[in-house]
C-alpha cells in the first residue's frame, strides 16, 4: 500500500487534525482503510457477511458486558441469576436474547462468509493468510460458543459440557488427565463453571479481537477478492494508480453495507422478539431445567452450529473399543478447512470460471454438510433401522457415514479434481 | 444459489413441527387476563404448597391486570410481601423423604416441557395400585406426584385395551369444567415462565417499524451514492 502515490500526498498540518496527525497517523489510517482503500466494484450479496460478522462481534461484546453485570458464575446461583436477568433486570430479557440469538446468528453469518470464500476462491494466493486467520477465528468462535453455553447452567449446558470435555478423555494415554485438567474437577462442577466463565468473558474475546484485527490487516494489505476472482490491482489507472475496477470503501461500501446491516437487524429483531428459542434450536427446552449431575437427559445434542461435526463424531465407529478415531475425525473435519489454499490446484479462483467437476463436488459437500447438520440434532435411530441384510443398523448412522466420507472426499480429492477440471477463461477486468 | 442460502437460513425452522406425541393443545392466550387470573389463583391454592416458583415475584401479577391490593388480599396467605418471590416453606430434604424426589421449581416449567405437555399432564392422572401414591400419569410414567386435583377431576383409570383414560368416579367439576380449570392453570404457568413475553413482542413491533423506515432511507442513500458507478 505504501507504494500508492495517494498516501504520499501532503496532509493538513494545521488545526485539530493537523495536531493529531503530527502525533498519530489518523488521517493516513482513515485513507488507507476507508476512503482510499479500493474495493472491487462488483461485490454481490455474499459480500455482506464479513461486515455483519463484525457487527455481531460488537453486539456480543456489548450485550455480554451488560450480562456479566448481573450474571453469577456460581453453580448454586448461575441458573437463578439468568432468570433474574430475564425478569428483574430492566431490559434484561432483550439483552439476554440478543446475546443468545447473536451466538447462533454469528455462526449463520460466519458459515455464509466462509462459503463465500470457498465459492469465489478467496483463500487462494495471495490471500492464504487471511484464510488462515479466518479459520483461527472460526475455531476461537467455536470455543467461545462452547464455553458460553455452560454459563446458564441448565441441563443441556451441563451435559453438553460433560460430553465435549469427555471427548478429550478418549485421547490415548494422556486423555483422562487432559479432560480432568480442563474441568478442574472429576466432573463438571463449580470449578468448571468458573473457569469457563473466565475463558468466555475475557480469554477468548481477547484472542478473537486480535485475530479479527489480523484478518482485516491482512485483507487490506492484499486487497479484497471479488466474484470474478480477478485481481483489480493488475489494472490500475496510469495517472492516479487507482485500480480501474476499484471504488473507495467509504462511502460506497459503507452505504451498501448499511443496507445489509438493516436487513440483518430486521431478521435479528424478528427472532429476538418473536421466536427467541427458534423452535428449540437457539435455546433448548432442556436448558430451562437446572443442571443436575445425577440426571442424564435422554437425548443430548449440541446446539445446531456444532451438529455437522457431532454427526461425524457419531458416524465413525470405535476402533478397538476406543472412541478416539471419531474424536480425531471430528477435529479433522473442522481443521481441514485450513488446508484449502493448498488443496485447491485450480488455475481460476471464482466458481464462475470453474468446470462442472468442481461444482458437483461442491454441491455434494454442501448437501453432506446440511444432512450431517440435521442428523446431529436428532437421535441416531430417527430414521429407524435397516433390515437383517444390513445387520439391523440405524439408517441414520449409515447415511451419516456415507456423508462423512463425502465431506472428507471433498477436501482429500480436491487436488485431483481441481487440477483435472476444465476451467473457463478468466476476463482481465471484472464483469459484474 | 439463492435457494441454498434460504435453506441454510431457515434450516432451524424445520424444528417447529415435531411435538405431536402429547395429543392435546393447551388453550394458551396471553391476552385473556381473566383466564390468567383464575390460573394464578389455581396455582397459588394448589401447586404452591409443594412446588415453588422461586423466580416469580407476586407483584409481577400486575402484568395480568391485578392491583397490588388484589394480590395482597387474594394471593398472599403466609405473611409474604408483595415483592417476594413464590417460595414454599417445605424443606426440600423432607420433600425428598416424603415423595422420593423434591418437587421441582415450576417457574420455567412450561419453557422446559411445553404448555401442551403441562396441560396433558394435569389431565393425565389415573389410578394405578402398583405405584406408591396409587396414582400414575399418562404423559409421565410412574411420576412421584400424587393427583392433587382428584377432588376436582374425579378418578380416571387407564383402559389397557383402548389406551384411553376413563372417568370412573366423577369429581366436583364436569370434565369440560376441569379442562377449563387446568387450561387456565396452564395459561398462567405459560405466563409465569416468561412474564415479559408480551413486552418483547410489543418492543419488536416498534423496532421493526423503525427498521423498516431506516431500510427505505438506507436503500435510497445507497442508490444515490452508487448512481455514478456502472
Amino acid at each position: 500500500m505504501a507504494q500508492d502515490k495517494t498516501t504520499a500526498k501532503k496532509v493538513e498540518a494545521t488545526g485539530l487534525m493537523g495536531w493529531i496527525d503530527a502525533r498519530f497517523p489518523l488521517t493516513s489510517n482513515i485513507k488507507n482503510h476507508l476512503t482510499e482503500y479500493y474495493a472491487p466494484k462488483n461485490f454481490n450479496f455474499w459480500y455482506f457477511f464479513g461486515s455483519l460478522a463484525m457487527l455481531i462481534l460488537v453486539l456480543q461484546i456489548a450485550t455480554g458486558i451488560f450480562l456479566t453485570m448481573h450474571y453469577k458464575p456460581d453453580a448454586e446461583l448461575a441458573f437463578a441469576s439468568v432468570e433474574y436477568i430475564m425478569r428483574d433486570v430492566f431490559g434484561g430479557n432483550i439483552i439476554r436474547y440478543m446475546h443468545s440469538t447473536g451466538a447462533s446468528m454469528f455462526f449463520v453469518v460466519v458459515y455464509l462468509h466462509m462459503f463465500r470464500g470457498v465459492i469465489y476462491g478467496s483463500y487462494k494466493n495471495p490471500r492464504e493468510l487471511i484464510w488462515l486467520f479466518g479459520v483461527a477465528i472460526f475455531l476461537c468462535l467455536m470455543g467461545e460458543a462452547f464455553f458460553g453455553y455452560l454459563l446458564p447452567w441448565g441441563q443441556m449446558s451441563y451435559w453438553g459440557a460433560q460430553v465435549i470435555v469427555n471427548l478429550f478423555a478418549t485421547i490415548p494415554l494422556i486423555g483422562p488427565d487432559i479432560s480432568e485438567w480442563l474441568r478442574g474437577d472429576y466432573l463438571v462442577s463449580d470449578a468448571t463453571l468458573n473457569r469457563f466463565f473466565a475463558f468466555h468473558v475475557i480469554a477468548l474475546p481477547l484472542v478473537l479481537l486480535g485475530l479479527v484485527a489480523a484478518h482485516i490487516i491482512a485483507l487490506h494489505e492484499v486487497g479484497s477478492n471479488n466474484p470474478d476472482g480477478v485481481e483489480i490491482k493488475q489494472n490500475k489507472d496510469k495517472k492516479t494508480g487507482i485500480p480501474l475496477d476499484g471504488i473507495p470503501f467509504h462511502p460506497y461500501y459503507t452505504v451498501k453495507d448499511l443496507v445489509g446491516v438493516v436487513v440483518f437487524l430486521i431478521v435479528f429483531v424478528v427472532i429476538i422478539c418473536f421466536a427467541p428459542e427458534m423452535g428449540g434450536y437457539f435455546l433448548e427446552a432442556n436448558n430451562f431445567i437446572p443442571a443436575d449431575s445425577l440426571k442424564t437427559p435422554a437425548h443430548i445434542a449440541p446446539v445446531w452450529y456444532f451438529t455437522p461435526y457431532y454427526s461425524i463424531l457419531r458416524a465413525v465407529p470405535p476402533v478397538m473399543n476406543s472412541q478416539f478415531p471419531g474424536v480425531a475425525a471430528m477435529g479433522l473435519s473442522v481443521m481441514i478447512f485450513a488446508l484449502l489454499p493448498w488443496l485447491d490446484k485450480s488455475p481460476v479462483k471464482s466458481i464462475r470460471y470453474r468446470g462442472r467437476l468442481y461444482k458437483r463436488w461442491l454441491a455434494a459437500f454442501v448437501v453432506s454438510f446440511l444432512v450431517l447438520g440435521y442428523l446431529g440434532t436428532v437421535p441416531s435411530n430417527v430414521w429407524g433401522h435397516f433390515g437383517a441384510w444390513m445387520g439391523g443398523a440405524d439408517r441414520a448412522t449409515v447415511i451419516a457415514r456415507i456423508f462423512t466420507v463425502v465431506y472428507f472426499a471433498f477436501f482429500i480429492l480436491m487436488p485431483w479434481y481441481t487440477a483435472k477440471d476444465k476451467t473457463l477463461p478468466v476476463p482481465d477486468r471484472v464483469v459484474g | 444459489m439463492k435457494k441454498l442460502i434460504l435453506s441454510l437460513v431457515f434450516l432451524p425452522l424445520i424444528a417447529y413441527a415435531n411435538e405431536a406425541a402429547i395429543g392435546v393443545t393447551a388453550p394458551i392466550d396471553a391476552t385473556d387476563y381473566a383466564s390468567l387470573q383464575r390460573g394464578a389463583r389455581a396455582f397459588v391454592n394448589n401447586c404452591l404448597n409443594c412446588h415453588s416458583a422461586n423466580y416469580m415475584r407476586y407483584n409481577r401479577l400486575k402484568d395480568i391486570g391485578l392491583t397490588e391490593q388484589q394480590i395482597k388480599d387474594n394471593l398472599l396467605f403466609a405473611g409474604e410481601k408483595v415483592g417476594d418471590t413464590m417460595t414454599v416453606a417445605m424443606n426440600p430434604q423432607d420433600a425428598k423423604k416424603w415423595f422420593g424426589v423434591a418437587p421441582p421449581d415450576l417457574s420455567v416449567e412450561v419453557r422446559a416441557r411445553g404448555a401442551d405437555w403441562v396441560y396433558a399432564y394435569m389431565r393425565g392422572f389415573y389410578r394405578d395400585e402398583t405405584t406408591p401414591t396409587g396414582w400414575n400419569n399418562r404423559v409421565y410414567d410412574k411420576v412421584a406426584m400424587p393427583h392433587v386435583l382428584y377432588e376436582l377431576q374425579g378418578e380416571q383409570i387407564l383402559n389397557h385395551e383402548t389406551h384411553q383414560l376413563e372417568l370412573v368416579k366423577p369429581g366436583k367439576l364436569s370434565p369440560s369444567e376441569y379442562n377449563a380449570f387446568v387450561g387456565d392453570l396452564t395459561n398462567y404457568m405459560a405466563f409465569m415462565a416468561e412474564p415479559a413475553k408480551q413486552q418483547r413482542k410489543n418492543i419488536g413491533l416498534w423496532a421493526l417499524l423503525f427498521l423498516g423506515i431506516l431500510l427505505v432511507l438506507a436503500i435510497k442513500l445507497k442508490k444515490e451514492y452508487w448512481k455514478d458507478i456502472n
